[in-house]
């Protein structure tokens, strides 16, 4: 193990972190900040409780999960993908580096800066809201376990991508709308049956569902299938990644 | 002196079907200051890259130090120092973070005091808070220099290095070259300056369109195929040369001042003796007489051409 490599890495991912910290820190916390005042103050003090949980709590789980999504891809894909553009990949691929640790410093320091993210979004949230954490640990695990796997999915995009365009695609694309109708904003119930069912398919309500039976202890998909669908999601975005430095694409001629 | 590279049987054929290298056996011996040289596109970027891992060869095989670089890349690469051809760095990192980050990933824990002594062998002591982005072309390429450097290799391998850099920091760099010979690391260099190779190399490789001409001891190689000529300063200019010495095939230059004889220095008989004496009867007086040797470059040039 390339123990310092990976530190390297790491730290190196989290220096560029700081030096954008408007960017990737205060811009999201004002974004979420403005989602509580308009869904939950707003809008929200004419919706009902749903599953016994004020309207601006209920979707504390979900604005939480937005960003985490969000930042755990576009902090990775930009990671990995920056280096690719300006060439100094080189270096990466020049030292001795097995796949494994390339992704750990990678995705480690990518996942680390979403779930800070996260937790401040869920400090800025009780500013607005009263928050009850049924199941603290279980919290933090799915919060992490998320982390991990869409920072793995950032990082493979990040491979993947050829321009700055396609790095942009993707999450608004794909990761946007997924969030959007993975109910963030609502409980599955309130769908007619057939798109309840088309909403099983999207991946983003397991890790909602889960994430939110965290807070509440209610779920719209049992919280063992969901566990299962994100381990399956992490899988698939480890074996793309395993496949990608297996052949080399993208990545060496 | 040991191997320290052993390169056996590599091809490499791009998905393109642009075959870039044919076949390339070649050693280098630990220590030495070895110049890989050829026209643009022979293929030298494309063998630096396979060594370091950045290319996957099409067949063949490099060893390092005796390890496999395929089946051994750890330690093969942590042996190996590159400064690429492009000019490309964390342009807002800091000189002090990103020489200090490569040493990282070469697997290298923090040494504070040899990130000091590179950047101070490479005048970059005082630039060390400083972004790139606002560093000179020159400059960058130290850092990239520096870089390599971080993790204390034993193979260096420049790839252009002095390409965009001016006299005096060329100069400089060579002199950190020599240096770094002294010290027993291992050089490998592209330049498109021969006359450096002519300087510098203790062996010089030609590539070109993907085959290695050749590979000769740089003396040797000099010597061989080296035309040296007898420049004869005359005391009275000459119009024409005179029928009697035509068979010495000899060249007018400088408004017939002077008379310049090519001879081949390993042939059994220069001829010099037989063109003097006809250079009397001829009643042909000359006041200063001087030679000189074709430079690498002419030997370069020539070798190319006659490959093409």
């Amino acid at each position: 193990m390339n123990l310092p490599a990976v530190i390297a890495i790491y730290k190196f991912e989290m220096a560029r972190w700081t030096r954008t910290l408007l960017q990737s820190l205060v811009s999201p916390v004002i974004a979420t900040s403005l989602y509580f005042v308009v869904f939950g103050a707003a809008i929200g003090s004419r919706i009902t409780e749903i599953d016994g949980v004020p309207y601006g709590a209920f979707i504390v789980p979900g604005l939480i999960m937005l960003n985490l999504l969000t930042q755990s891809v576009a902090n990775a894909s930009f990671g990995i993908y920056f280096p690719r553009f300006t060439g100094t990949i080189y270096e990466q691929l020049s030292a001795p580096l097995s796949p494994v640790e390339i992704v750990t410093g990678y995705v480690g320091a990518a996942a680390t800066k979403s779930t800070i993210l996260a937790l401040i979004i869920l400090a800025t949230a009780t500013l607005f809201v009263d928050l009850r954490i049924d199941h603290p640990a279980w919290m933090v695990f799915f919060l992490v376990l998320t982390a991990i796997t869409f920072s793995v999915l950032g990082f493979v995009l990040g491979l993947w991508a050829e321009s700055f365009e396609q790095l942009q695609l993707v999450p608004l694309l794909v990761i946007t709308p997924l969030t959007f109708l993975g109910g963030t904003f609502y409980s599955l119930d309130v769908l007619p049956e057939f798109w309840q069912k088309v909403s099983l398919l999207n991946p983003v309500v397991y890790l909602v569902s889960a994430f939110r039976w965290s807070f509440y202890g209610t779920s719209d998909v049992s919280v063992q299938v969901s566990l299962a669908m994100i381990g399956l999601f992490l899988v698939l975005c480890l074996a793309a990644v395993w496949w990608v430095f297996k052949t080399g694409y993208r990545l060496k001629s | 002196m040991s191997q320290i590279i052993s390169i056996q049987g590599i091809s490499k054929t791009y998905k393109s079907g642009f075959q870039a290298l044919k076949n390339i056996d070649l050693d280098i011996e630990k220590g030495e200051i070895f110049a890989l040289l050829g026209p643009n596109g022979a293929g030298k970027t494309t063998l630096i890259s396979i060594i370091c891992g950045i290319v996957t060869p099409s067949s063949g095989t490099v060893t390092v130090g005796g390890h496999d670089i395929i089946t051994d890349y750890r330690a093969t690469r942590a042996m190996i120092g590159l400064v690429p051809q492009e000019l490309t760095a964390e342009m807002f990192e800091t000189v002090w973070a990103t020489v200090s980050h490569s040493r990282g990933l070469f697997g290298k824990w923090p040494n504070p005091s040899h990130i000091e002594k590179v950047l101070k062998d490479l005048a970059l002591w005082d630039k060390k808070d400083s972004k790139l982005m606002t560093l000179s072309g020159g400059m960058k390429r130290r850092v990239l220099i520096a870089k390599a450097l971080s993790h204390e290799p034993q193979v260096l391998f420049l790839d252009e290095p002095t390409a965009g850099v001016d006299v005096e920091l060329r100069n400089e760099m060579w002199e950190l070259v020599k240096h770094l010979r002294d010290s027993g690391v291992t050089i490998i260099l592209t330049t498109h300056y021969i006359q450096e190779a002519e300087d510098m190399a203790d062996r010089i490789g030609v590539i070109n369109k993907g085959e290695l001409v050749l590979v000769e001891d740089k003396c040797e190689l000099m010597h061989k195929l080296g035309r040296k000529q007898l420049t004869l300063e005359l005391h009275d200019p000459i119009e024409t040369i005179p029928v009697s010495l035509e068979q010495h095939q000899l060249i007018i230059a400088k408004d017939g001042n002077e008379l310049i004889y090519t001879y081949d220095s390993q042939g059994e008989r220069t001829g010099i003796t037989h063109l003097l004496t006809d250079l009397a009867e001829a009643g042909i007086r000359f006041k200063d007489l001087d030679t000189s040797q074709s430079s690498l470059e002419e030997i370069f040039v020539d070798l190319v051409r006659r490959d093409q």
